[in-house]
């Protein structure tokens, strides 16, 4: 835990951190991760917020961020519903429309990524003035729960395939665990135009394009606890097509 | 420059000189064992990149770290949270 020092002086440095939250049923999950969200910010000092951006989901996980908010307060929890299912792209873009932070974080609600290193994030970009640091399952103490043999097998082989034909210098590609500076994911997500998993990996290699410099830290990723998750030959192909697509437009 | 033209261009240029030395275009009159070695290098160099990146992926797939402790310690952590926000008020 950080002393009452590190605390005081991270509270006071002016940053700010919105933490964007897409959501699509996850009623299970999004109490549990804003709850871990609001421990690990606590402990660390840093001025935050948690922006829900919730795509109609029928399971009723906006009631449930309703309830949060009372709990929480309002200026910790804004909730920014959207009608239906639509692209992450626009998610982030609704999302940050209505954040004051200058920093911006990204993750999954689904509680495969842990809001533990968030600290560790900013850490690094406070390092060496990163735009943009990434979460990275391949390197260093980073890694995945909840993966057979063929799981690992599939997401070695595509990200070697994307390192060989692309050279981003980012280690995880299509890892969504992220922080930007706010001006950066604005600047990066009208550029981007691709869905699902290519849509992270385009992300990263434009920022490369434009010269923004990237950080990585190590996370451990711990796949889904509730609900499924899939990968199946759909997502194989489209992610082909998109690293193509990419390797030919970048 | 797109990743796709700066292939190509480098495929290209390698192409063009191992051309020239294999079949000897500029007459350049090379001994015969540069020819000789010229020949098979494209076949060689693409069985040792196969050979590199079975290697690499297979080292990575058996180095990939299994977080057990993340996944318990997230689970710890996860009754602590339900029974917390139960506290506080929230209904599941």
């Amino acid at each position: 835990m950080a002393s009452r020092k590190s605390l005081q002086a991270n509270r006071a440095n002016g940053d700010k951190y919105s933490v964007l939250l897409p959501t699509y049923n996850e009623r299970e999950n999004l109490p549990l991760i804003v709850w871990l969200l609001v421990k690990y910010f606590g402990e660390s000092g840093h001025d935050y917020e948690i922006i829900v951006i919730d795509d109609g989901s029928p399971d009723g996980t906006l009631e449930v961020a309703e309830q949060l908010q009372k709990i929480y307060g309002d200026d910790k929890m804004l909730l920014r519903p959207r009608a239906k299912k639509l692209g992450l792209g626009t998610a982030y873009i609704h999302g940050m429309k209505h954040a004051t932070g200058n920093f911006i974080i990204i993750m999954d609600a689904d509680l495969s990524h842990h809001p533990k290193f968030i600290p560790q994030f900013i850490k690094k970009q406070k390092e060496g003035d990163y735009d943009l640091v990434s979460g990275t399952r391949y390197q260093g103490s980073g890694g995945v729960y909840g993966w057979d043999l063929r799981r690992k097998l599939i997401s070695r082989g595509a990200n070697f395939l994307a390192q060989v034909l692309l050279r981003p210098g980012a280690s995880d590609l299509t890892g969504s665990f992220r922080l930007y500076k706010k001006k950066v994911l604005e600047s990066l997500v009208e550029r981007c135009v691709s869905k699902g998993y290519v849509f992270q990996m385009e992300m990263i290699v434009r920022a490369r394009q434009l010269n923004y410099t990237v950080g990585e830290v190590p996370i451990s990723f711990v796949d889904r606890v509730y609900g499924e998750s899939k990968l199946g030959g759909n997502e194989i192909v489209s992610y082909a097509k998109g690293l193509l697509t990419l390797f030919a437009t970048t | 420059m797109t990743k796709l033209l700066q292939w190509l261009l480098g495929v290209s240029l390698l192409g063009a000189v191992w051309a020239l030395v294999a079949f000897d275009l500029l007459e350049l009159s090379l001994p015969r064992t540069y020819r000789e070695v010229a020949w098979p290098i494209p076949l060689y160099l693409l069985v040792s990149f196969g050979c590199y990146s079975l290697a690499t992926v297979g080292y990575r797939v058996a180095t990939f770290n299994d977080c057990n402790e993340a996944a318990s310690e997230l689970h710890e952590q996860i009754k602590e949270a339900k029974e917390d926000l139960r506290k506080k008020g929230l209904k599941m």
